[in-house]
């Protein structure tokens, strides 16, 4: 089955990872409403066990420098071009495939306790696996076109998904901001994806195929290339959520939320990330464009990170982080450490989905309570959601010898061999802002007083098993994940090894260990200060709310800095108005003029013409015979 | 001899008569008739140009109108009997079902 030659294998097993979620969700679109909610949820959870179980088993076949390749049907064939509905797994497919299939199991599992009461759980499970399908098809597709329709296909979802409980105005609204904030980027996307394919054609060669493109990138000039890599880093922006289309991100929150761990922490929104490794000879090419991209990071993260310090909504606080830490992903792809942003995908994955995934624990215990204002001291009510949560702070604090510890310290390394200072200092106290805020969410969840009124408090209890195995798995990936990227200076990274057939040695570490132990206890040190501010200030027992008036800098916090309120005055607002326009006088008169004065002409034309059409054949002969004498009159007088 | 002019003047005649027949009757044989004229004044040209040109197609083609021109008779005067049991009328002005 494996073929020895390395890079060119088939595997007729790749086309079932994606096509098993497919049929989940076709199962229980069309019978999941007769299988009963309890079967719908066994049925979907077992379509993505499946397709993980697969993914495990081909992971595990995949050589060391391999390619499996799977061609299910050439798609479009026009002219030289051609596109095939081909699935690919390399490395670093392996490990975005291990991402969406184990985690998203793990969070259909969560979603049979998390959602088992909602009426409408049959049609959350169809979005869900119709969402690990165009996942899958994002990250196995073979070629752009393919990575496309799984990119928009994912959007969709996400859509759908936000809007879930659409009964609630604002959920629709979110749902639609995600949708046409993502349409801003994917437009940036297509463009970049037309000219990569026209531009390469003009050299005779038309492809999208990335194993083709990496073949024949040299052919293309530097300024093509910046411009592509440009246009697709829109897209990216969009979809992973970086300045200045991140907005959509802290309103998705408005979904359920093991969707907000699925989609909007550890898969969807990574697939930004994804796209600049996949393409990283392009991105590699444009040394500009490389640069915009480390700066957008690194102001993503800081920004992001400096809004989720006041937000009082549990789940706000874990969006901004999010978007805090593509920030930093971003930043490593700017550096040109691909490999260390995956592996930041990766480790955060783990740690992001259990930080949601326990929020969902904590709001559901409280009956769908999300103010923090309104939680406190839940230790002691619910143990394992607690501990698991506490393992997830410290991981995306940084704390030694977690997930978080190992990717975020190899990114900030990676900044500071490359020089880039400024970045690297950002990045540093992005490190500190990052563990105050989490911090300040784990006292005010779990420590201190209850703030709960008695009726939510009558009610608190622990999750069911359902809901508390996954966060248990996902706690241990949130430690033991970053292990295999550890640095030289302690046992020295598999993950590198793994990577380099794919995306290449690019990655020279410069500086010494010492440089790079000093790097990190600096890191260390920035993140306790972190920590201890967030001890001393929400710490206690009974926590002061009083800051709700407080200094500027709070209030441009805890307002997000009006970006909402700025793109409101100048996208929104004008926009609105122009449609209102075009509504009121340019339709009913333009356009609806137009037609229908079209239509009158040719009514009264006919109706002068018709005059003609008197049905008497003697009439016609006599035009017959004027016409012909018409025409001899002129020949006689050409003579 | 008889100059060719002669020949050409009586045919154009007698074409001009067709015409003029064809536009202002009212009786569809007349008009069928008419058609006829027009036809029998071409096929005088030809005769004319032939014996002038000392040359046979000018013949041969008039045995080709003559040919066509009796089976548009045959035809011709088919229509004009179904047409005249449909309506009981030979008056093409009275015929104009099909405009508008």
């Amino acid at each position: 089955m494996v073929a020895s030659e390395p890079g060119l294998a088939a595997y007729d097993l790749l086309r079932w990872i994606p096509l098993i979620p497919l049929l989940g969700s076709v199962i229980n679109l069309f019978w999941g409403r007769a299988l009963g909610r309890k079967n719908a949820g066994a049925v979907a959870c077992a379509a993505v066990g499946a397709s993980f179980a697969i993914a495990f088993y081909v992971f595990w076949q995949l050589p060391a420098t391999g390619v499996f390749r799977d061609l299910v049907y050439t798609w479009i064939e026009s002219g030289a071009f051609k596109a095939n509905l081909a699935f690919q797994v390399d490395a670093l497919t392996a490990v975005m495939l291990l991402i969406v299939t184990g985690i998203g199991f793990l969070i259909h599992l969560y979603s049979l306790g998390y959602m088992g009461h909602d009426e409408d759980v049959v049609r959350f499970f169809v979005y869900l696996n119709l969402f690990i399908f165009f996942m899958l098809v994002l990250v196995m597709g073979d070629n752009l076109l393919l990575f496309f329709v799984g990119w928009e296909g994912v959007g969709l979802c996400s859509y759908l998904l936000i809007g879930f409980w659409y009964q609630d105005a604002n959920n629709a609204i979110a749902g639609n901001k995600a949708f046409i904030v993502n349409r801003i980027g994917d437009f940036g996307f297509v463009v970049g994806i037309f000219l990569l394919v026209t531009e390469l054609g003009r050299q005779g060669v038309w492809t999208l195929d990335f194993a083709e493109l990496q073949n024949h990138v040299q052919m293309l000039n530097p300024a093509t290339i910046g411009l592509i890599t440009l246009l697709l880093f829109v897209g990216a922006t969009g979809k992973s959520a970086q300045i200045p289309l991140f907005v959509w991100l802290p309103d998705a929150m408005a979904g359920p939320t093991p969707v907000s761990a699925l989609i909007h922490a550890a898969t969807m929104v990574t697939a930004g990330v994804y796209m600049t490794a996949r393409l990283h000879f392009l991105f590699s090419l444009a040394p500009a464009t490389m640069a915009l991209i480390a700066w957008i990071g690194a102001a993503t993260a800081i920004f992001a990170a400096t809004i989720a310090l006041t937000q009082n909504d549990i789940k706000k606080v874990l969006a901004y982080s999010t978007v805090s830490q593509l920030g930093y992903m971003f930043l490593a792809v700017g550096m040109g450490a691909f490999s260390a942003a995956i592996f930041h995908v990766f480790t955060h994955a783990f740690f992001k989905a259990c930080l949601f995934l326990g929020s969902g624990s904590v709001i559901h215990a409280l009956g769908g309570e999300q103010d923090m204002r309104k939680m406190g001291g839940l230790k002691r009510y619910m143990p394992k959601t607690y501990w698991t949560y506490v393992i997830a702070t410290l991981a995306i604090a940084g704390i030694p010898f977690t997930a978080g510890f190992f990717s975020k310290d190899l990114i900030l390394w990676q900044t500071f061999s490359h020089g880039a200072m400024a970045l690297w200092a950002i990045g540093l106290v992005t490190a500190g802002l990052t563990a105050f805020y989490m911090f300040r969410q784990l006292f005010l969840v779990f420590h201190g007083d209850c703030r709960a009124d008695a009726h939510a408090k009558a009610h608190l209890h622990e999750s069911p098993a359902v809901m508390t195995w996954p966060l248990i798995v996902l706690a241990i990936g949130a430690i033991f994940t970053g292990w295999l990227g550890a640095p030289e200076y302690l046992w020295g990274s598999r993950w590198d090894l793994w990577l380099q057939p794919v995306l290449g040695t690019a990655e020279a570490h410069q500086g010494s260990l010492s440089t790079e132990i000093l790097v990190t206890l600096l890191t260390l040190a920035v993140v306790a200060v972190g920590i201890y501010l967030a001890y001393a200030k929400y710490g206690k027992a009974a926590v002061e709310f009083d800051r709700g008036t407080g200094g500027l800098l709070y209030r441009l916090s805890l307002n997000k800095f009006y970006v909402d309120e700025l793109y409101d005055f100048i996208f929104v607002r004008p926009f609105t108005a122009c449609a209102r326009f075009f509504a009121q006088f340019i339709d009913p008169w333009a356009i609806d003029g137009s037609v229908n004065g079209i239509a009158a002409t040719v009514r009264g034309l006919g109706w002068i013409w018709r005059g003609l059409q008197t049905g008497n054949v003697q009439h016609y002969v006599a035009g017959f015979l004027i016409g012909t004498l018409a025409l001899l009159a002129y020949y006689i007088g050409q003579l | 001899m008889v100059p060719l002019n002669y020949y050409l003047i009586l045919s154009a005649v007698v074409f001009a008569i067709g015409v003029i027949g064809v536009l202002i009757r009212r009786n569809l044989i007349v008009i069928l008739m008419s058609i006829e004229l027009m036809l029998n004044a071409v096929n005088l040209t030809f005769i004319a140009f032939s014996r002038f040109l000392g040359s046979m197609e000018g013949q041969v083609a008039v045995f080709f109108v003559m040919a066509v021109a009796a089976a548009e008779a045959v035809i011709g005067l088919a229509i004009i009997i179904a047409v005249f049991r449909h309506r009981q009328s030979l008056d093409p002005q009275e015929m104009h079902l099909l405009k508008w």
